[in-house]
């Protein structure tokens, strides 16, 4: 019975990373195929659609701006996420559950409907479509997460920090920039490297709300108009890998601080 | 003070297009006043409504299929593995969240294609002798859906059975019970709250998307999202595709309240 289960855990265990890895694999390998079509017979291996990706004006422009997106909304979206959650946390509000809810409410709502709805508006108001657009729309769906992470993290034992900070003189805005800034500071970095994640792999509000200068993804999904080509594995390769060093350099980073 | 950025943004950019889109979806600017011709139509015009039945039986299954897969995994990571090596085995779990979205869904089609991966090996094998249709199949919207989700269920799942306390399978088993009635009667309803969670966040996220059913459906058959876009996209009818929106949000509320009431129930 124990043996049986054993084997039967093994085995199921394999075929479920073999189902999770399979994409994967079959993208990374194909990305070195030497001819036009990311299928078998493997026929590489060759660098050459590694090369056509770094050559290609239009991909890199638009990784500069899913980087320059990614950036300056996931920051706004903290900075707006930490203030409000610091009023919340600190002072008594007039219906402030209510407008807690009100602040999280967008994380209910698919991306596709918050991306609609701003084309609506900019409609209206005779906006043009473009990155900055898309920028508000990351910050519309990154600032209820941050506010929620950092919201959660704010305990009774830094009021108390704070008031000393108050009784030993330090202003309003002394305390906010020199005691809470910085003993918020692991959710804060948790809530700004999940906004960059998503804002960085978010695709239908920039689809949507940009038109010529648009990011990454949306220029992904342009090249998958020409349908399976090698070039597309070797993009898809390339954000993997540096997702993965990236995450990985994190992984180190908190482990490291993390008492022992 | 300090709240009024966040709450401003959130009115402009979160309230305010809602309710532009209400209006519009009754065809506000319309003349005649308002109507509710755009709602008449989803329930009337079959191809309208049988995208949202076809929301529903492929977010369903996805979920169901999902919870599935993912519950015996997560417990053989958290049960079975030594704990050292549990924080690797997690990680390699969820590698593939690392590629971006819409690559996930191409390298599926890659798998899936008429000469791609899977059929070759079919061909070879001589288990079939024709190529199948595989993708472009509502089939291939499932796999692609099921494999993002079981990686964030696999992910929900191993932390509500981490969090059990483990006296509690000493107390079972002290009263006699074997590993497959302590399984059932302890193990299992204490982590459903986690699995029903998950659930709850898969069929949000599922029935929500665009992405991968247009990838990997093709437009043989459209989900409610395809439908939202053609209105936006080829036609350019907003009011349409606010009402559409709207009764789409509409579906993920009702799942959200018999999320929640269904948790406060378990929770008395």
């Amino acid at each position: 019975m124990r043996g049986f289960m054993r084997l039967f855990s093994v085995s199921y265990a394999l075929a479920v990373y073999g189902f999770i890895f399979l994409p994967v694999v079959v993208l990374v390998v194909f990305s070195l195929q030497s001819t036009a079509f990311p299928i078998p017979p493997f026929t590489g291996p060759s660098s050459r659609w590694y090369e056509a990706v770094l050559n290609d004006p239009r991909l890199i422009a638009a990784l500069l701006n899913s980087l320059a997106v990614a950036t300056v909304s996931s920051i706004t979206a903290v900075a707006l996420g930490f203030l409000s959650a610091w009023g919340f946390a600190r002072f008594a509000l007039p219906g402030s559950a209510f407008l807690r809810a009100l602040i999280t409410l967008p994380l209910t709502v698919s991306y596709l409907i918050i991306g609609m709805g701003l084309l609506v508006i900019f409609n209206m108001a005779g906006l043009p479509k473009n990155l900055f657009a898309a920028g508000i729309g990351h910050v519309v769906i990154n600032l209820p997460l941050c506010f929620a992470i950092i919201y959660s993290q704010m305990g009774d034992h830094q009021i108390n920090i704070e008031r000393a900070a108050r009784d030993l003189g330090a202003t309003e805005w002394k305390v906010l920039l020199l005691v809470t800034l910085p003993m918020m500071w692991p959710a804060i970095f948790a809530s700004l490297f999940l906004s960059m994640t998503f804002s960085w792999d978010e695709f239908v509000i920039s689809f949507l709300l940009t038109r010529f200068d648009t990011t990454l993804p949306v220029e992904i999904w342009n090249l998958l108009r020409s349908g399976l080509n090698p070039k597309t594995n070797a993009v898809g390769s390339l954000v993997f890998a540096v997702s993965v060093v990236f995450a990985i350099i994190l992984e180190l980073i908190l482990l490291r601080r993390r008492p022992a | 003070m300090l709240v009024t950025p966040a709450l401003l943004w959130t009115l402009l950019f979160f309230v305010a297009p809602f309710v532009a889109m209400a209006l519009l979806s009754l065809n506000f600017q319309a003349e005649g006043g308002m109507t509710v011709s755009n709602y008449s139509q989803f329930f009337t015009n079959p191809s309208y409504y049988r995208a949202m039945i076809n929301s529903l039986q492929v977010t369903g299954l996805v979920t169901v299929i999902s919870v599935l897969l993912a519950y015996p995994f997560a417990w053989i990571l958290a049960e079975q593995i030594p704990p050292r090596l549990q924080r690797l085995a997690l990680l390699l779990a969820i590698l593939p969240f690392w590629t971006s979205y819409v690559v996930r869904s191409y390298s599926w089609l890659l798998v899936l294609a008429q000469n791609g991966v899977v059929n070759d090996a079919l061909l070879r094998t001589g288990l079939v002798t024709e190529p199948l249709q595989l993708a472009n199949t509502r089939a291939a919207t499932i796999i692609g859906f099921v494999h993002f989700f079981v990686m964030l269920l696999t992910l929900t799942i191993f932390a509500s059975l981490k969090q059990l306390n483990p006296s509690y399978r000493k107390a079972a088993a002290d009263l006699g019970a074997g590993p497959i009635r302590t399984f059932l009667y302890v193990i299992l309803p204490l982590t459903l709250p986690g699995v029903v969670v998950g659930a709850f966040l898969t069929f949000v996220l599922a029935i929500g998307d665009y992405i991968t059913p247009q990838i990997l459906g093709g437009n043989n058959e459209l989900l409610m999202p395809q439908l939202i876009m053609m209105q936006i996209g080829r036609r350019g009818d907003f009011p349409l595709a606010s009402a559409l929106a709207l009764i789409l949000m509409a579906v993920v509320t009702v799942a959200y309240i018999a999320c929640a009431r269904w948790l406060k129930i378990e929770r008395t």
